[in-house]
């Protein structure tokens, strides 16, 4: 038997932290390509702490539902899930490279792939395009609009930048978008400024995140000029100094996810069968591809 | 639904290997016969007619043995709760069970549906009628136990638990899911034993394989100094909490009026907190996100020096004071009626009490004494 458990953040006071760890998984529950599907956290429940114990299966595939290698990938949900022997530098990464190591959990008699977080995964970069498709609602948009991959970036972690330019680079190299540029909430190049960047009269701005919150609803909209206030909301596309801007929310709320979370897994050696044929085909083109709700107006 | 002619065929063939379940044991010998024992009684050599015409005499049993070897997971949790649910004498351990029901007496309770709470969850397993021993589990809200059924919401799918466990009855978000702030109004009228445990899992994750481990003596607590040793980062500090605050906490946060897991966790081994654990049947084994994330609050707030402060009240007023603090420690303010002037939390007078003794900055009027 094989398990998949995503494991994300959650958060004490934001009842809609977890909604897109519930829908992925349920989108990969859906495929039955893992006999058991957990949901585990830092700040809900069922805890890093807790969830292999709820596990029958003896192989167990954790994802990281985090957009970058760093803190929580390195040291928290190691040691919240008692890997054994674990140690960054088994992951042989240069910040945006770990793919998987194979270990045992201290608590229990299981075998666990633990991977690389979904953000630096090269799937993720259909995801960004799948995003910015999703919010112009135009499969093939590209031709005459910018693109901006927006992340937090933070000196404390330098790899936190390099997954958002690696995206970026990589949708670049793809010569789709007339251009593509990386801009940091906290770091230069700075979003506030985001039209300063961009020579196309059409911006669309995916924020890597993995889900709505504080940073995606409030801040970067208001940072942006899209609204004086983020509880008035904000139409999509507004017009700031002469650009139209399409804010797409934060990407971790695209349905397709759900294949970043079954490429790690199959990295690690699961077997999937047709299931990521099946969740691309789910996921093509809508959002929360799990809970078929219509996208609500941005900030509402 | 189950076919009996089915059900002794894979019997049979089970008896191969041996069956021994509840009270039926049925062997097949090396010279082909078979050997049947049943509480009441015991039969060798057995041939193949005589062996189905004997299990057809003891429908119950085989039915039973049918619906657990279904169930299948020997030694895991999930078969555990299920076999609880209808007081099923534990496979390994028949002193786990106060009053174990014998499949005779089993059968005759779940034709009434045999009960059981789980935090606020209440289960009743039942028999499907003409299943052959097929169970069907109900799981509502034990606040909605005199309801009728018709006039709860209807839940089919168990993933729907996580929905009603995110926000209480007033719409608020719930952080801690074994918090007693469950909503009811809902059902889950028709649960296979699968879906029962995802259902649960769902409302209060991890409690069985937890209750599960302490059931079999394997509970591995980690008590308050190693869990809050173990942080990092921003929760780093929280090895820094005095003792007696530890025992503060413990009383704030983990009593059955607030979490309705029984902490087994204490200071540290052979270090035992004041408060008590509670009772509920699922333990806590380590202090949870919520305790960890309270605690660096308190952490820095006792890095404070106390002091002494000097301020003008008048006797009701000190006691206004404690009332104000236990109506919202007991989450009892919106209960306070708008006119109950009576009450010291009432907000009149609360109002009242800041009008007459905030200064100009919005805070109490104190001299602090050198």
């Amino acid at each position: 038997m094989q398990a998949l458990v995503v494991a994300a953040h959650g958060s004490h006071l934001n009842p809609d932290a977890s909604d897109p760890t519930y829908a992925h998984a349920d989108t990969v529950r859906e495929t039955g390509a893992f006999d058991e599907v957990r949901e585990a956290f830092w700040k809900e429940e069922p805890h890093f702490r807790e969830v292999i114990r709820t596990l029958e299966s003896d192989e167990v595939f954790v994802v990281p539902l985090f957009i970058s290698e760093g803190y929580f990938t390195e040291q928290v949900i190691p040691r919240e899930l008692r890997l054994e022997d674990w140690d960054p530098e088994k992951w042989d990464s240069e910040g945006t490279d770990a793919s998987q190591v194979t270990l045992e959990a201290g608590d229990a008699d299981k075998t666990v792939h633990y991977c690389g977080p979904v953000g630096t995964h090269d799937a993720m970069t259909d995801v960004i395009v799948q995003r910015a498709e999703s919010v112009t609602n135009d499969s093939d948009v590209g031709e005459g609009v910018g693109l901006a991959v927006v992340g937090h970036g933070t000196e404390r972690n330098e790899n936190s930048a390099k997954a958002i330019e690696y995206h970026a680079d990589r949708i670049r190299e793809r010569d789709r978008f007339d251009e593509v540029n990386a801009l940091f909430m906290d770091e230069e190049p700075e979003v506030d400024d985001v039209t300063d960047f961009f020579e196309s009269s059409d911006v669309v701005v995916v924020p890597l995140f993995v889900a709505d919150g504080y940073h995606t609803q409030e801040d970067i909209p208001e940072d942006m000029g899209l609204t004086e206030d983020y509880r008035l909301g904000w139409d999509v596309p507004t017009e700031v100094d002469g650009h139209r801007i399409w804010y797409a929310g934060a990407v971790g709320t695209e349905g397709l996810m759900a294949d970043v979370l079954l490429e790690r897994a199959a990295d690690a050696g699961a077997e999937l069968g047709n299931a990521v044929e099946r969740v691309r085909a789910m996921t093509a083109g809508s959002d929360d591809a799990a809970t078929d709700e219509p996208e609500p107006k941005a900030g509402n | 639904m189950a076919d009996p002619t089915t059900d002794l065929e894979s019997l049979l063939a089970a008896a191969d290997e041996g069956v021994a379940l509840d009270g039926l044991l049925v062997e097949r010998t090396d010279d082909g016969t078979y050997v049947l024992e049943t509480p009441e009684s015991r039969e060798a050599g057995l041939e193949g007619e005589e062996i189905e015409r004997a299990l057809e005499s003891i429908p119950s049993l085989v039915s039973n043995w049918r619906y657990w070897d279904a169930i299948g997971g020997e030694g895991t949790a999930r078969r555990a709760f299920l076999r609880w649910c209808e007081r099923a004498p534990p496979t390994e351990d028949r002193t786990l069970e106060d009053e174990p029901l014998e499949v005779p007496e089993r059968y005759d309770a779940l034709e009434d549906g045999i009960v059981r709470e789980w935090g606020q969850l209440r289960i009743t397993g039942e028999l499907v009628d003409g299943g052959e021993g097929e169970r069907r589990y109900e799981l509502r809200h034990v606040d909605d136990a005199d309801r009728a059924r018709e006039e709860l919401e209807r839940q089919e799918n168990p993933r729907d638990a996580r929905e009603l466990s995110t926000y209480d009855g007033d719409g608020r978000y719930r952080p801690l899911k074994t918090a007693p702030t469950l909503r009811s109004g809902w059902v889950f009228p028709e649960l296979s034993g699968r879906e029962l445990v995802d259902a649960v899992e769902f409302f209060y994750p991890a409690t069985i394989a937890n209750w599960h481990r302490e059931r079999r003596g394997e509970l591995d607590v980690d008590h308050w100094l190693e869990t809050a040793e173990r942080q990092t980062g921003i929760y780093d500090v929280i090895d820094e909490l005095p003792r007696e605050a530890v025992d503060w906490m413990a009383e704030a946060c983990c009593v059955d009026s607030q979490c309705l897991r029984r902490r087994e966790w204490e200071y540290e081994e052979g270090d035992e907190l004041e408060p008590e654990g509670g009772d509920g049947p699922f333990p806590c084994r380590e202090p949870c996100s919520l305790v960890v994330a309270a605690a660096r609050k308190w952490a820095i707030l006792e890095s404070e020096a106390e002091r002494t402060y000097e301020l003008e009240f008048t006797t009701s007023e000190l006691n206004q004071l404690a009332e104000l603090i236990d109506a919202v420690a007991d989450g009892r303010t919106d209960e306070i009626r708008e006119a109950d002037v009576n009450d010291g939390a009432n907000r009149y007078r609360a109002r009242y009490l800041r009008a007459k003794r905030f200064d100009g900055d919005g805070g109490l009027e104190a001299t602090k004494r050198e």
